[in-house]
């Protein structure tokens, strides 16, 4: 087994858990993982990215190399397109469609969406929404999480296992939350793919 | 300790403690502060009572260590890559002294500058020093060699350079760990006049430093961590610490058949290598970084057998990748697309709220009657006032510049004569300078924006906090023209009027503009 993973989105919007979550169920798997941040300046509202890497044999490179994406999840539309160069031609975008507007010259949303649609095979999410629906705003990386899923090659269950481990310090009613934003959000996809 | 997934910089700090270290000493600075962030917040840390508290800056933090190693413990001093020119002074004469109880110095070193001033490559540091420098390739390496680098050092003593790059120290793997040792007792040298570098001492101090260098030769020779990786091919590669990766996976990806030098610990292993490069005709030398062993392989002569980063083959500067070792070993991968015109650049910003926002407001609003507009910056989130909307500043050169940079500027006759820098940035290497300016009563306005925190790293304690005023009344800047502002909206009318003031006086000026970071803030309120 083999994924190459490009998590993307701006700085502070929480990329970072979502890879932490599918470490830990690529961990209990036994597979090997590896998973390259951004710290530093970068993280002040500038463009970040996390290159997360799953194998079951050896992983060499920390850095996925351009083309060999199978996967570039974003949590924001403009960055998706950001890393399509590490996209492989027959990868998929799965990405949140509301934009995080900090700059002047934002692209005009449709234009951006039609962009996204016409570069690669690709999942919309409005994950903002989905993520009011599972109860509060803050599981909308977790609702990206599910979005993703089908896309992984890890059973959902090993997946809805990690959430339990990584939310459980902060109690059942945040596990439960989780979890239903993952569902809204893995549903949401399977619909998209019919 | 059982299997972990750590960042490379957390391996480092695991390694460390498990090597048992009594203390660690540094100054934040991007890509290094994970290592000491992880020991502060380590329960193994606490339990065995290892010193951790943030240094004031790196030399202080270097010496700290240095003193500890004398008193016979094991210590860990860590640092960007930056910092170690801070410490140079410190760091090149623990070479004369050589150490007691273990010193690992690690470096963390930011090609492409991601974070940094400059991509300045440390090894050259630990050539400099003639020491043993460490670097390592993946993240259970980093743990077994930090492991290792404490015995190495004890064994040698000599303080041991570990390098790393940000790709290392910001990329999480699978770590599993060993036993962790008990700290050393307290038990200082005894060898007296190898500490006191007086010319008479520090002669046979260098002396034996020289003679150490076959041994440290030696060590490098039969060292676990420089390994040949066979191959039939009749072009190889001499892959330097995380490079290896790279070029490895080049070759598994193409299958490409193509015999490896893995190098991680240096001085250069000269026979291995003399071995190893006369089978073939070709050798490309693959560094991350400066190409440094690459000129020594290459020769003043240029031996055209040596391929890298002085001929083209790899790019001269920036941080190396899969992609570009591909095509250094003549591999045609498919073209891939471009990033669609579509997408905006979205640089870092200062964050909504933020305190430096409303300051760099009235900063320019002040400066704005004047013919001459130069604002001397520093080292910090602060730094992105050079940025649009604000364009507030003018330079950013090193910790501490903004102050004597102003100073030398008012020298010449520049008026008025400004200097922006953060409260840690300002203990760090502020205080001098504005020593240097008050003896000199030379014509500045200081304003130290103060935060409460080190912001750019991840709001790590400032170690000047609440002490600003009482340090520039103290160093002598006249009272009555050391203000204090708070940089609100409601504010800016008032806090404009106090700098227009005090560009005006014709001698030493502080505005201490104090309100606490956005995020710290957020951060306190959900503990």
């Amino acid at each position: 087994m083999n994924k190459n993973i490009i998590i993307s989105g701006v700085g502070g919007q929480g990329i970072l858990t979502m890879a932490s979550i599918i470490d830990l169920a690529a961990m209990n798997l036994g597979l090997n993982v590896k998973q390259a941040e951004v710290h530093g300046m970068s993280q002040r509202g500038g463009a970040v990215e996390s290159h997360l890497r799953i194998s079951s044999g050896e992983i060499f490179s920390d850095l996925i190399p351009k083309g060999k994406a199978d996967l570039i999840l974003s949590i924001e539309p403009m960055e998706s397109l950001r890393y399509l160069p590490f996209l492989s031609p027959d990868g998929v975008i799965v990405t949140a469609t509301e934009p995080y507007v900090n700059i002047g010259n934002y692209p005009d949303e449709k234009e951006l969406l039609e962009t996204i649609a016409n570069s690669a095979n690709h999942v919309f999410v409005n994950a903002g929404l989905l993520a009011k629906e599972a109860g509060s705003a803050k599981s909308y990386n977790v609702v990206m999480l599910g979005a993703a899923a089908p896309y992984l090659e890890i059973a959902t269950e090993e997946l809805e296992k990690a959430i339990g481990m990584f939310f459980n310090r902060k109690g059942k009613e945040m596990v439960d939350l989780n979890i239903k934003a993952f569902r809204l959000g893995w549903a949401n996809s399977l619909n998209e793919q019919k | 300790m059982n299997k972990q997934l750590l960042l490379g910089a957390e391996a480092i700090a695991q390694a460390a403690l498990d090597a048992g270290i009594s203390g660690v000493y540094a100054y934040p600075g991007t890509p290094s502060t994970e290592i000491t962030q992880f020991i502060q917040q380590s329960p193994q840390a606490r339990e065995s009572g290892v010193r951790s508290k943030w240094s004031a800056n790196e030399k202080t933090a270097y010496e700290a260590a240095l003193g500890m190693s004398y008193a016979g413990k094991r210590a860990l001093v860590c640092m960007k890559h930056v910092g170690l020119n801070v410490a140079a002074d410190a760091f090149m004469n623990s070479a004369i002294t050589g150490v007691h109880g273990g010193l690992v110095v690690v470096v963390a070193d930011d090609p492409s500058m991601h974070s940094s001033q400059n991509e300045q490559d440390s090894r050259v540091y630990g050539k400099f020093a003639m020491i043993p420098v460490l670097e390592p390739s993946n993240q259970q390496e980093t743990y077994d060699i930090v492991r290792y680098a404490f015995d190495l050092s004890e064994e040698v003593k000599l303080p041991v350079l570990l390098r790393i790059p940000t790709r290392l120290s910001h990329s999480r793997a699978v770590v599993s760990g060993g036993e962790a040792m008990p700290q050393n007792q307290l038990a200082p040298t005894q060898e007296k006049n190898r500490w006191i570098l007086l010319p008479v001492n520090a002669r046979k101090g260098y002396h034996r430093l020289l003679e150490k260098q076959a041994q440290l030769i030696n060590f490098s020779e039969f060292s676990r961590f420089n390994q040949v990786i066979s191959g039939t091919g009749d072009k190889a590669v001499i892959a330097f610490g995380i490079a290896y990766n790279y070029v490895m996976e080049v070759i598994r990806t193409y299958a490409l058949d193509i015999p490896v030098l893995k190098l991680s610990q240096y001085p250069l292993p000269e026979k291995k290598i003399s071995e190893f490069t006369e089978k073939y005709g070709e050798v490309l030398v693959a560094e991350e970084g400066y190409p440094v062993y690459e000129e020594l392989l290459k020769g003043f002569f240029g031996n055209e057998k040596f391929r890298g980063r002085l001929d083209g083959t790899l790019p001269r500067t920036g941080e190396l990748s899969p992609n570009i070792l591909s095509k250094a070993l003549g591999v045609q991968t498919n073209s891939e697309p471009a990033v669609p015109s579509i997408v905006a650049p979205r640089p870092p910003m200062l964050c909504q709220g933020c305190s430096h926002r409303d300051l760099f407001d009235a900063v320019v609003q002040a400066m704005s009657l004047y013919p001459q507009r130069h604002v001397f910056g520093d080292i910090g989130c602060y730094t992105l006032g050079a940025l649009s909307p604000y364009n507030a500043i003018s330079t950013c050169v090193d910790m501490g510049a903004s102050i004597t940079m102003a100073k030398g500027a008012a020298d010449a006759g520049l008026f008025p004569a400004v200097a922006v820098i953060g409260d840690s940035t300002f203990t760090h290497s502020g205080i001098t300078g504005l020593l240097d300016a008050v003896n000199d009563k030379s014509a500045v306005t200081v304003i130290i924006s103060d935060n409460g925190t080190t912001a750019m790293t991840g709001g790590q304690d400032s170690s000047g906090s609440g002490k600003y005023f009482a340090i520039c009344k103290g160093i002598g800047v006249e009272e009555n023209h050391i203000r204090e502002i708070v940089p609100l909206k409601k504010n800016f009318e008032e806090n404009v009027r106090v700098m227009k003031e005090e560009f005006e006086y014709e001698g030493v000026s502080v505005i201490i503009s104090q309100r606490e970071c956005v995020q710290t803030a957020v951060k306190s309120r959900k503990k």
